[in-house]
């Protein structure tokens, strides 16, 4: 039986394409960027090749984008790399949102273990900040704020440009973790008023052990990482050659492909989450229905817990992710969903499908039907009715 | 991360339903945590024998552990005295179900107290005595209740 992968949140499989440019990067030209002989200039020439394709996907300046080996590394570099590289000057304040990545937020609460002030954002039903909160917060302490673009959970995309204004006009450097957002929401640092931006190559159909940091030029930042000096000194570790190689690849399919890409995705989202909604009574679409990623629908069942739910689809041979964390021994499940309200029979019966490049409208459909029949199979255990 | 057995009880649950005129309940669990479970048992007399658990059914809202162990405590106590269904243990449910994550021990002990509360409420309408052992456990699965009932209003009123 074939899989339907609807995780692609998770991660992507590697674009064909991709794997083809990254191969001669293990074998043939697999000598280190610090080498001066002629072999390390060709990889190094490879890495410069991948940093100005994507500087000039998200509009930055080339040697403003540093190359790490996860979204994860990127967001702790961030977070704490700001903080430090700005304490004597007194600023020892962070804002973040309350629905961040996990390595956002034990980046930030591994900060205030460090003595650093840091507070959470509240966000709306719909998983948007609240913007006046944002504004009563910063103060002359502040160094950053971080907010997820996209968020990987429910999807809800933040007015990233507002809040990067706002932050602009207070003096306040602003982070913000696009790892699902690129390629799916056109980003432009410039406009956007971004300081710092991280994205991944994993969920762009590039290989893992490859993403970025974006650091304007003239942002104070201290490097976590010490050693030999790459990455202009801010991220030692020898480069990952094929993988960035393949993340260049990645960035480049996208500019060319991705908005036309979008659209088809964004349709087959919309027959999943229809085929849903209309046939399983009682299910709901968390976060907000419009200001979404084009990929991603959060849905609840409200008499189903997600991870029953998750194992009988995977029976059936359909993919998915759930948020909650039944096994969990503190009292929440996602952090994300209750940060938005939701009540805890949503929040535990929640399931996150992601979609993507390589998803058919004939998967879809017949992702539907076996929602429709596992889902009435384990309503029967139910003591819930709905 | 789950056994064969724990997996096969998940997907093919035995005893799952309800049964009208039980001559006990018990419900164990709370949404807040993500498990809530309801066992109904109905007892049968034979000449001047001790009661036995002639049929029990359950119905749980939980993960795929919290299912197979509702299923397998069904299996466990099906023809068995008050007694010896008071006699089973947590570790009983994970022997039967050939092990579970230690993450999800939990669940064994949301379904033992499950008929715990069953028998609980069996005996209190019979007016037959409760010993003392039995009712420490349904004061500790009440207070639990409250605590975590608490503690969501205290987490749902600190945002």
């Amino acid at each position: 039986m074939k899989k339907i992968y609807l995780d692609y949140a998770a991660t992507t499989p590697i674009d064909p394409r991709v794997l083809k440019a990254m191969i001669p990067y293990f074998s043939d030209k697999f000598a280190n960027t610090m080498s001066l002989h002629q072999m390390g200039q060709i990889a190094s020439e490879a890495v410069e090749n991948s940093r100005k394709t994507i500087a000039s996907f998200i509009n930055a300046k080339t040697e403003e984008i540093y190359f790490t080996s996860s979204a994860t590394e990127s967001n702790n570099l961030a977070l704490k790399g700001v903080a430090f590289a700005n304490r004597e000057k007194g600023k020892n304040h962070i804002i973040i949102s309350s629905i961040e990545h996990d390595c956002v937020l034990e980046s930030s609460r591994w900060l205030k273990r460090q003595g650093f002030k840091v507070d959470e954002l509240n966000v709306n039903k719909f998983g948007f900040v609240d913007i006046n909160q944002l504004k009563k917060l910063i103060t002359t302490s502040t160094v950053l704020v971080s907010v997820i673009h996209g968020n990987n959970e429910i999807g809800t995309i933040q007015d990233i440009k507002l809040i990067g204004k706002i932050c602009r006009e207070k003096g306040v450097y602003f982070h913000t973790d696009a790892s699902q957002s690129l390629g799916k929401v056109d980003i432009n640092v410039e406009k956007m008023n971004i300081d710092l931006l991280t994205a991944s190559s994993h969920k762009i159909y590039g290989p893992k052990g490859a993403a970025i940091l974006y650091i304007k030029k003239g942002v104070m930042i201290e490097p976590i990482i010490h050693g030999g000096g790459h990455e202009k000194g801010l991220r030692s570790s020898t480069s990952n050659v094929p993988a960035i190689v393949g993340m260049g690849k990645a960035v480049e399919i996208l500019q060319k492909e991705g908005k036309k890409e979008n659209k088809k995705i964004e349709k087959l989202r919309n027959i999943l989450v229809k085929g849903i909604l209309e046939n399983i009574k009682g299910t709901h679409l968390n976060g907000d229905p419009v200001q979404r990623l084009s990929n991603n629908a959060n849905i609840s069942f409200p008499s189903i817990e997600g991870e029953s739910l998750l194992m009988e689809l995977d029976f059936e041979g359909v993919e998915v992710s759930t948020g909650s964390a039944c096994s969990s021994r503190t009292l929440m499940p996602s952090h994300v969903l209750m940060a938005m309200g939701a009540k805890p029979q949503i929040a535990h019966g929640s399931i996150r499908l992601s979609i993507g490049r390589f998803t058919t409208e004939e998967e879809i459909k017949k992702a539907v039907k076996i929602f429709i029949k596992v889902v009435n199979k384990l309503k029967k255990f139910s003591p819930f009715s709905v | 991360m789950y056994s064969k057995r724990t997996l096969q009880h998940f997907r093919s649950p035995h005893n799952y339903g309800e049964i009208k005129n039980a001559d006990g309940v018990g419900e164990a669990g709370n949404i807040v945590c993500g498990d809530v479970m309801s066992l109904y048992l109905k007892m049968k007399k034979i000449g001047n024998k001790e009661p036995i658990i002639d049929q029990v059914k359950f119905k749980t809202y939980g993960c795929a552990a919290a299912i197979a162990t509702s299923s397998a405590i069904t299996d466990l106590v099906k023809g068995k005295t008050i007694e010896e269904a008071l006699k089973i243990s947590k570790n009983d449910i994970i022997e039967f179900l050939e092990g579970l994550p230690p993450i999800k021990i939990h669940c064994s002990i949301l379904a033992i107290d499950a008929l715990d509360e069953a028998i609980y409420q069996y005996l209190t309408d019979q007016k037959k005595p409760i010993l003392t052992d039995l009712q420490v456990k349904h004061n500790r699965i009440k207070k639990g209740r409250e605590q975590i009932e608490e503690r969501y209003k205290k987490w749902m009123t600190k945002k």
